[in-house]
């Protein structure tokens, strides 16, 4: 059965799946909101850039991470001088990676669930008293729901199966950086096939009940829009 | 409630509304289609900003050079043209979002008196989704009314309904009108839906605000097109007096005099309005006795105004009311029709509006 360092590879790579789609919730939920409503002329430029991730291979945004969050990297120096640990080949370096990683996942069904409410039950709620903040919450929120199930649920199905950027910036550091897709890679390469079978296929069911979920939530959901 | 607005709307033409009216029952923003009558109320309600522009509503500026209070600032409700009910929320808390919101002092409408006053009490805890449309625009009004508003905006409520949905709904609006003491600006391009609703009118036509008042008087306005429209007509307003069983006529009281109209029993109670098609009204120099016209009312010509070579629109004062009649220039010429001529008018048909 699963070993105990297989089931800690487990619940890490759960925690970072969580986190990242919480903090992916904070950030993103805004940024929809302004790509759904914004009339800047050159929005797409910023559509395009949240897109990437989707088209890039992981180990590409993985590579300029680590130069950016490595020892001698902006960031990473910044780290350093503040005292604090480095971010390269840490969780919270991983949690980084990992945002950028899946923030397409997020942003693009929760900007869809925006655009399609459309101006008019918001400019109902203000003929009736509602402010800009009182509205987004009561009138918004509630009719963007199910673009929040699809969020939540491919920006954490998305994460679990991160491999290209842990791989650039988290390294292998049981407990810290070594998720899922690692440890299958490990059991491979050892040829603990029967491990890498245990892990592989728990995954797959994971990630198939999520996307399910989605599909059978919002059947009109698509992941890449063109 | 005074409403002095002077508004200067930037759209492929420049549109000048100003206007000052004392909002009382009903005031029907009246123009063809695409002359900007939506655009007026979104700058009334507060919903598109325009600079150059003021409104004063009552004691309050909503807008003027310093001031722009935002939609949810100002003390409106809105019916729009499609119901546009919340649709994750049952129609009891569609209908109470805007009370909610509305000031503890200025509520005095409370929910269960517009649920009833719009027949929404078995409605209450369905979905939108579940409703039919003209439900859905009964919980829309219902809905801007529980928010207590100074002022009603109605943008075409009616016309995504159809013929039948549309007579149901309007004999509620009338009801409101007559329970409720809240002004309503009511948009409209229908005939049928102002001479059965509004007491004033505000005439839009070329981009601006032509004339602005009761809707008597503009509906027979010479310096206005309403009284040039071949369907050029006059309302009166009027009250069912008895009823001959026999002939199946209602006898109508007015100002005018009393009309008699064939049809069924018309109730005591209720305010009528009658339509007087002007193409339907003739005149006489001698009271005809041996006539099939049974409404013949004594007219003093107050104007008249050529259309054609072949038609003349003639102002009558009935009582000192304004009525239209439309009659040919061979006529005039024969009977030497002018100005303070004493004649009578002969009223072919009566529409009861109301």
């Amino acid at each position: 059965m699963f070993t105990s360092a297989d089931l800690t590879a487990f619940f890490l790579t759960l925690q970072l799946a969580f986190i990242t789609t919480l903090i992916l919730l904070i950030l993103g939920t805004p940024l929809a909101w302004y790509l759904a409503h914004s009339r800047w002329r050159y929005k797409f430029l910023l559509e395009a850039l949240i897109a990437l991730p989707l088209v890039l291979p992981p180990t590409v945004l993985g590579f300029y991470l680590l130069l950016l969050l490595g020892n001698n990297g902006p960031l990473g120096y910044m780290t350093a001088s503040l005292g604090a640990e480095p971010l390269a080949f840490s969780f919270s370096g991983l949690v980084i990676g990992s945002v950028f990683y899946s923030i397409p996942f997020v942003v693009q069904p929760l900007q869809d669930a925006f655009n399609n409410i459309g101006q008019r039950p918001m400019e109902v709620a203000a003929t009736l008293g509602a402010s800009p903040f009182d509205r987004f919450i009561t009138i918004a929120l509630p009719l963007a729901r199910q673009g929040f199930l699809t969020a939540i649920v491919l920006g954490f199905a998305h994460t679990l199966g991160e491999f290209g950027v842990v791989l650039m910036i988290g390294g292998n550091i049981p407990g810290e950086t070594k998720v899922l897709s690692i440890a299958i890679y490990e059991h491979v390469e050892a040829l603990e096939y029967t491990n890498a079978h245990l892990l592989s296929a728990s995954l797959i069911l994971m990630s198939f009940l999520m996307l399910i979920a989605v599909y059978a939530i919002n059947g009109r959901f698509r992941v890449v829009r063109l | 409630m005074r409403i002095k607005a002077r508004f200067q709307i930037a759209r492929s033409e420049v549109l000048n509304f100003n206007f000052d009216i004392s909002a009382e029952g009903i005031t029907a923003i009246f123009g063809v289609s695409g002359c900007g009558k939506t655009s007026l109320l979104r700058v009334i309600a507060g919903l598109e900003l325009h600079t150059n522009s003021t409104l004063q509503v009552g004691d309050e500026i909503w807008q003027d050079e310093n001031v722009f209070l935002a939609p949810h600032q100002r003390s409106i409700g809105y019916v729009f043209q499609e119901a546009s009910l919340f649709d994750h929320l049952c129609v009891k808390d569609n209908i109470e979002y805007g009370f909610k919101r509305a000031s503890a002092d200025s509520r005095n409408i409370s929910v269960e008196h517009v649920v009833s006053l719009l027949e929404l009490q078995s409605l209450l805890n369905k979905k939108p989704a579940f409703l039919s449309g003209g439900e859905r625009q009964r919980v829309a009004i219902a809905r801007a009314l529980a928010a207590n508003p100074r002022l009603l905006l109605m943008d075409e409520p009616l016309s995504s309904l159809d013929q039948a949905r549309k007579a149901e709904l309007l004999p509620y609006i009338e009801t409101i009108n007559k329970e409720m003491n809240i002004p309503i600006l009511y948009v409209s391009h229908s005939n049928e839906e102002i001479g059965r609703l509004a007491d004033q009118l505000i005439f839009i036509e070329d981009a601006v605000v032509k004339a602005s008042g009761a809707i008597s008087e503009l509906l027979t306005r010479s310096d206005l097109s309403l009284a040039h429209r071949r369907q050029a007509e006059s309302l009166i307003f009027a009250k069912a007096e008895k009823y001959d069983e026999d002939f199946q006529l209602n006898y109508l009281s007015s100002e005018v005099g009393t009309f008699l109209v064939p049809g069924k029993k018309l109730p005591p109670s209720k305010e009528l309005r009658l339509r007087l098609v002007a193409q339907d009204i003739s005149i006489t120099l001698e009271e005809q006795i041996n006539t099939s016209i049974l409404n013949i009312f004594p007219a003093v010509i107050d104007e008249l105004f050529v259309e054609s070579k072949a038609q003349l629109t003639v102002r009558l004062s009935i009582n000192k009311l304004p009525v239209l009649a439309r009659i040919t220039m061979k006529s005039a010429e024969n009977l030497k029709l002018e100005k303070g001529k004493n004649v009578f008018a002969q009223i072919k048909s009566v529409a009861v509006l109301a």
